[in-house]
């Protein structure tokens, strides 16, 4: 598209192009110095009430959402798309262009040139030529000019749009970042073991959000390495909907549940001062019973009374706690139970099976992201575009056939639009391919 | 033999092997040109080794994983890449000059992983970093400095020829290959490299995603990543549509070359965030 308009030429050109990047660049700095959402008072007191002020006149505080950072990324996409409407026209001429149509005295003055002489008529070499290019997959046209005929062939005449599925990735990423601030929330939840919530607290204050299914933490676990460093964090979650169990997903760092669009990570923890204690009874169904440490629980219907006397600590959690067992005919049991692990006690009336571990609730991050099949399409344009705008090129291959007595002088020529060095030496291949062949017939 | 003893040969072998193609360069001698890149090989041989024994030792200390997880871990890899790229262009361009701008480079990495007070035990991996998104990060980060790297080396390269050589071609730097080549090679070699930081981005912000749901948070080093990125954005197309060549972009080689490295290393000690991991 020619336009002369000076607003389109603003807007379409590169050098705008440069200076938007490079003000995105230099402000990006601003908020990994100034520690982001904070509260006012913070920036008060660590930069004065005066920088405070312009920082709130400017969205300092969350500059990566200020109007004017975000001004920046908008001119950036609009920029991109007014060069791309700009731009993109000719470069599909260049695609679709018909190679035949080229005048012969231009393939006289390509760089890439090879001529030798062959036996037999015009026509005769060109079916001859034919056949071989197509032998080697590469698909030609032929067209008379005159007394003499034009081969035409090329290869990735399309890679030439490389550099637009690059530019389209960022502004399809784009999308996908909108589409996920409007439609999407992010927030957390603490769930106490045994206990379920549909509450999420969304970040930066934004009330809470009421899902239609609830998430029940059946059991949160941390294991240690030797030394004593967490190993994991393991949840056991559970989904209910309207009171029926949907799901059960055992989620850890970098393995989360996913429900209805909503996904659960598992991000932090809470231990408390209580105990969860699960029995089996050898009749009758299990249960479980939240206790404090070293207080006394009665299970009457079981006649059953028993209390967590002593624990051992690792860091800030419980790994084994002691038991005192007592149902009611028997001498009283303690023993050590690792932290979630199962023992059998044999009572009076058969084996117990129980287990003891300290209270947690789990701390989840809860996020709903419509736009991130978006983000995933733009990474994969992305990338894509980037290996055929650098490593891929247009190669067209031209052989202008004239007569010459009862010969015909074959010239060869070519031309690439990247990468010429290697075009080079993949176009003199080709010339000895098609110059042998040929004589050999 | 074990692997911390083939690291610390190799940060001595890479030093020697840097004074080997200096030697070569000065000396105009393609003798020592060949003994260097014999010896450049062994010396990755021997480091390639150390590597992949750290990573069997990790299994029998039973915490087994890729020697990729942290700041001493990383700078070896990171010498590992850049004398595994340069080696390839070697071969490829057919020239040694590079060698004693690029191997001082592997050394300076290596030198900093054995003297610096880092951490340089085999550590069990805290649960946000056990993911195999952490391989694909740690590489293709990795692969994309090592190659802004060795843009940097041919950056300096090219602005020592062009205010010391006067501009002859037949001066004392007349083994350095041309202003021309060394442009080509620049160019080429940040190509490279901004496919692989562009694939360093995107598997940590899938990483990211996967595991606790935003793929871009802002958070210091993330930002520094998006800063490196559009530093070489802004060359390739300052290069490729404005036409900018030459010095402007030899000295933006250098800049891009600096923010990778406030992006790896600056961010860890002066700025915090997620990533404050690198700093132990
Ligand atoms: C972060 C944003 C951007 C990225 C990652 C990007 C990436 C690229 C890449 C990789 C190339 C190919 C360069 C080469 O072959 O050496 C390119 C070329 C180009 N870019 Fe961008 N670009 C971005 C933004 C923009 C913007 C905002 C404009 C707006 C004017 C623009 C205009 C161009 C033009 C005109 C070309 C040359 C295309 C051609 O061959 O016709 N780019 N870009």
């Amino acid at each position: 598209m020619q336009n002369n308009n000076s607003i389109w030429q603003f807007f379409s050109s590169v050098k705008l192009a440069l200076v938007t990047l490079f003000l995105i660049a230099v402000t990006s700095i601003i908020g990994t110095v100034i520690p982001q959402k904070e509260a006012a008072e913070f920036y008060v007191s660590k930069y004065g009430p005066k920088a405070a002020q312009i920082f709130t006149i400017l969205d300092i505080p969350d500059m990566y959402n200020s109007w004017w950072f975000l001004g920046l990324l908008f001119l950036l996409g609009f920029n991109l798309i007014i060069c791309s409407i700009d731009r993109f026209p000719a470069v599909w001429k260049q695609v679709t262009a018909d190679g035949l149509a080229l005048p012969p005295e231009r393939l006289q003055k390509m760089s890439n040139r090879m001529a030798w002489s062959s036996d037999g008529s015009v026509s005769e070499v060109s079916t001859a030529l034919l056949e071989k290019l197509k032998n080697n997959r590469f698909s030609a046209g032929s067209r008379e000019h005159g007394e003499s005929t034009v081969l035409f062939s090329q290869k990735g005449p399309w890679t030439r749009t490389g550099v637009y599925f690059v530019h389209a990735s960022i502004l399809v990423i784009f999308i996908g970042a909108i589409i996920g601030s409007l439609g999407g929330y992010k927030g957390s939840v603490m769930i106490p073991e045994t206990q379920e919530s549909n509450r999420v607290f969304l970040f930066g204050g934004k009330g809470v959000k009421e899902l239609d299914f609830t998430v029940r933490c059946n059991k949160f676990k941390i294991d240690f390495y030797a030394n004593g460093m967490p190993k994991e964090y393991t949840s056991s979650l559970t989904v209910f909907e309207q009171g029926k169990e949907v799901l059960t997903k055992v989620i850890e760092v970098n393995d989360p549940l996913t429900y209805k669009g909503v996904t659960f990570y598992q991000s932090s923890y809470e231990p408390y001062q209580d105990f969860v204690v699960s029995i089996k009874p050898p009749t009758g169904e299990p249960q479980k019973f939240i206790i404090p440490f070293q207080q006394q629980e009665e299970w009457s219907e079981q006649n059953l009374k028993f209390g967590v006397i002593n624990a051992k600590v690792m860091g800030q959690s419980i790994v084994s706690s002691k038991l005192w067992f007592n149902d009611g005919s028997n001498s009283p049991e303690s023993i050590w139970i690792d932290d979630g692990a199962e023992v059998n006690i044999e009572g009076e009336n058969g084996t117990y099976t129980i287990s003891a571990k300290q209270m947690y609730a789990t701390g989840l991050q809860v996020a709903r992201d419509p736009g991130v099949w978006w983000v995933y399409i733009g990474f994969g344009l992305m990338l894509f575009g980037l290996y055929v705008a650098f490593f891929m090129s247009h190669r067209r291959f031209w052989l202008l056939l004239t007569p010459a007595g009862n010969k015909t002088e074959v010239l060869l020529s070519g031309s690439a639009n990247k990468n010429r060095a290697g075009f080079k030496s993949s176009f003199e291949e080709l010339g000895e391919l098609l110059k042998s062949e040929h004589k050999e017939a | 033999m074990d692997s911390s003893q083939l690291l610390g040969i190799t940060t001595f072998t890479y030093l020697f092997a840097s004074f080997l193609y200096i030697g070569a360069l000065l000396f105009r001698s393609s003798k020592i040109g060949l003994f260097a890149t014999w010896f450049t090989v062994v010396a990755l041989v021997v480091q390639t080794a150390g590597l992949g024994l750290r990573w069997v030792e990790s299994y029998q200390m039973g915490i087994g994983h890729a020697p990729l997880t942290n700041m001493y871990e990383s700078v070896v890899f990171f010498a590992w890449t850049i004398v595994i790229l340069y080696l390839g262009i070697e071969w490829k361009f057919k020239t040694r000059t590079i060698g004693a701008f690029a191997l001082p480079l592997a050394f300076l990495a290596m030198a900093y992983g054995s003297f610096a007070p880092i951490n340089k035990g085999i550590n069990p991996l805290v649960p946000a970093l056990q993911s195999n998104w952490l391989l694909a990060h740690v590489i293709t980060c990795f692969v994309g400095y090592a190659a802004f790297a060795i843009a940097a080396a041919l950056g300096i390269m090219y602005l020592v020829k062009s205010y010391f050589g006067n501009g002859s071609e037949n001066g004392s730097n007349s083994l350095l290959p041309s202003l021309k080549v060394i442009d080509d090679i620049i160019h080429k070699s940040m190509i490279f490299g901004f496919i692989w930081l562009s694939a360093g981005i995107i598997t940590g912000a899938i990483w990211a995603n996967s595991a606790w749901g935003t793929y871009w948070g802002w958070d210091p080093k993330e930002t520094w990543s998006l800063i490196t990125w559009f530093v070489y954005a802004i060359t390739l197309h300052a290069r490729y549509t404005r036409g900018i060549s030459g010095k402007t972009i030899a000295w933006l080689s250098i800049v891009g070359l600096a923010a990778v490295i406030f992006t790896y290393y600056g961010v860890n000690f002066l700025l915090s965030g997620l990533h404050s991991y690198g700093s132990s």
